[in-house]
């Protein structure tokens, strides 16, 4: 109760004026306020839920049952009891389904919270399980001929051009030290660009007073792209965030970030 | 389908072999996304150009095929009715600095902006410019001839006509801004008295 009392607090409007932002950075520093978002996501991955009343201990993120130290640097991956490439997002809607029962047509009604909102479950969720990937070699799994379609479905759909403004993720991502207006624009296609944009989600938005994950930030892009609606959990979801993480491969986890 | 079609009359049109865009790639993308607003799943079927200029890592281009495409887009470009190119620069200025329209989360009732500053340094008093497009302040100094006029008019309407592949949204071409705002953006960037052309320090 505490935390989400703090959330409260930090969840300033985005609307609010420079004096309550300034009066914010004052007050926090440098510190990321991202750090009550894992304390909370900790909590709900030890918490009973859903008719079975389990935790999500069982859940087995690639590693093994119950693994979450370095976990999260390894995915997207393939995973054979389901026989997909699933991202941690879809991974974690499943063990809330197989493992406390929960369905996933309520767990995934509402991925990401809006402004304004508390954050979510899963926002909460992946940002503690970033957490236990702090300072962890990016490898996402490729061994599975799966995991490598799924990288080359990535890479195309980086490049797919279309809607009124014929924009495709490499229109704005694919050179190296361009910005659009004030906002450096990370080059994906190159390692070390896409290793520090990759590394550092989810992360805590200032501007918005909220943790954001990587799932957001696609869909978020797409709708800048003036492409519909991101289907939560899709395949363009999952292949582009393979695509991102095999050419962040060998980098360094750093997330949870701050951004403006 | 749409795609398909289009890709048929292009290739049939200049008789060589189609190219392998995979079907597949656009049905998993239409699988993946929802109409939301005014972004409907219309907008993920490409057309000719936009399927050409897909290549992942920029893959050498067929000429052929590059050259009947650049000359089509050429041929389509709409010049003002009136032969008039000139609009208002002060409105031009604030169509630049728009970024809004046909996002699914804006009013589409409201007109669309032309979002250049998000690309190109334009009035040199506004600082907060994007990189991706060259920078355009003093383009003016470039005059007002005919061949100017055109060629302005052009690379706003359809920027392909010239630069096959080009980053730049197609304004005219695909209704993004409407005759009158282009003229406006043409007076932005051309008349003497706008802010694009003053001094810099
Ligand atoms: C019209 C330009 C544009 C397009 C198209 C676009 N993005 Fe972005 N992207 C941005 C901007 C601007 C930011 C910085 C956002 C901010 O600071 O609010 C960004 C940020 C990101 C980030 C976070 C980078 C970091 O260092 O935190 C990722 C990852 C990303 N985009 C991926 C993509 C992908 C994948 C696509 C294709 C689906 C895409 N973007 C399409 C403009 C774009
Ligand atoms: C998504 C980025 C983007 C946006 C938005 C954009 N441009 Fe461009 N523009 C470019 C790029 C990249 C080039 C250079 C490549 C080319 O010529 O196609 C360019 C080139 C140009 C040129 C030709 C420059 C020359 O030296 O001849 C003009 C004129 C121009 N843009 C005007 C505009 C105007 C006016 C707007 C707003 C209505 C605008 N652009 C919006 C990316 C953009």
């Amino acid at each position: 109760m505490i935390t989400r009392w703090c959330l409260l607090w930090l969840a300033f409007p985005a609307w609010a004026d420079e004096g309550v932002f300034d009066q914010y950075r004052d007050l926090m520093g440098d510190d990321n306020p991202a750090i009550f978002v894992i304390d909370e996501g900790e909590e709900f991955w030890y918490q009973s839920q859903g008719p079975s009343g389990a935790t999500l201990e069982a859940c087995d993120l690639g590693l093994g049952a119950g693994v979450t130290r370095g976990a999260y640097a390894q995915f997207p991956r393939y995973f054979a009891d389901t026989d997909r490439v699933m991202d941690i997002e879809t991974r974690l809607i499943h063990c809330m389904e197989t493992l406390q029962g929960r369905d996933r047509t309520v767990t995934a009604a509402k991925p990401y919270s809006l402004r304004g909102d508390f954050g979510t479950e899963l926002e909460a969720l992946v940002t503690w399980l970033a957490a236990e990937s702090e300072g962890v070699v990016i490898a996402p799994e490729q061994g599975h001929l799966k995991e490598r379609a799924m990288y080359a479905l990535g890479e195309e759909i980086f490049f797919y051009r279309a809607g009124p403004h014929d924009f495709s993720c490499a229109t704005c991502h694919e050179q190296s030290d361009k910005r659009i207006r004030l906002q450096q624009l990370p080059n994906l296609t190159d390692h070390h660009d896409a290793a520090d944009a990759y590394g550092s989600w989810p992360a805590y938005r200032m501007s918005q007073g909220l943790v954001r994950t990587m799932g957001w930030r696609l869909q978020d892009c797409f709708r800048q792209q003036r492409w519909p609606g991101l289907t939560f959990g899709s395949e363009v979801s999952i292949a582009l965030q393979t695509y991102m993480a095999v050419n962040a491969a060998g980098g360094i986890m750093t997330a949870p970030g701050l951004k403006r | 389908m749409k795609t398909t079609l289009w890709k048929m009359t292009l290739l049939l049109g200049i008789g060589i072999a189609p190219t392998a865009v995979s079907e597949d790639l656009a049905a998993v993308i239409q699988a993946s996304f929802s109409d939301r607003g005014q972004a409907t799943l219309l907008r993920l079927e490409q057309d000719p150009l936009q399927q050409h200029c897909s290549q992942p890592r920029d893959q050498p281009v067929d000429d052929e095929i590059a050259m009947a495409l650049r000359q089509q887009r050429l041929d389509a470009v709409v010049f003002p009715a009136d032969g008039d190119f000139l609009g208002d620069w002060q409105r031009g200025a604030t169509v630049a600095a728009s970024g809004r329209g046909l996002q699914f989360n804006d009013d589409p009732s409201i007109a669309n902006g032309g979002n250049c500053y998000a690309c190109h340094q334009l009035a040199p008093s506004e600082v907060a410019y994007g990189t991706l497009g060259p920078s355009l302040t003093q383009y003016g100094l470039r005059g007002q001839s005919d061949a100017m006029l055109r060629y302005t008019w052009t690379k706003l309407w359809d920027t392909h006509a010239f630069n096959l592949c080009s980053h730049m949204p197609r304004f005219g071409a695909q209704k993004i801004l409407d005759e009158q705002q282009l003229k406006d953006v043409m007076a932005f960037l051309l008349d003497p008295n706008s802010s694009v052309n003053q001094p810099t320090e």
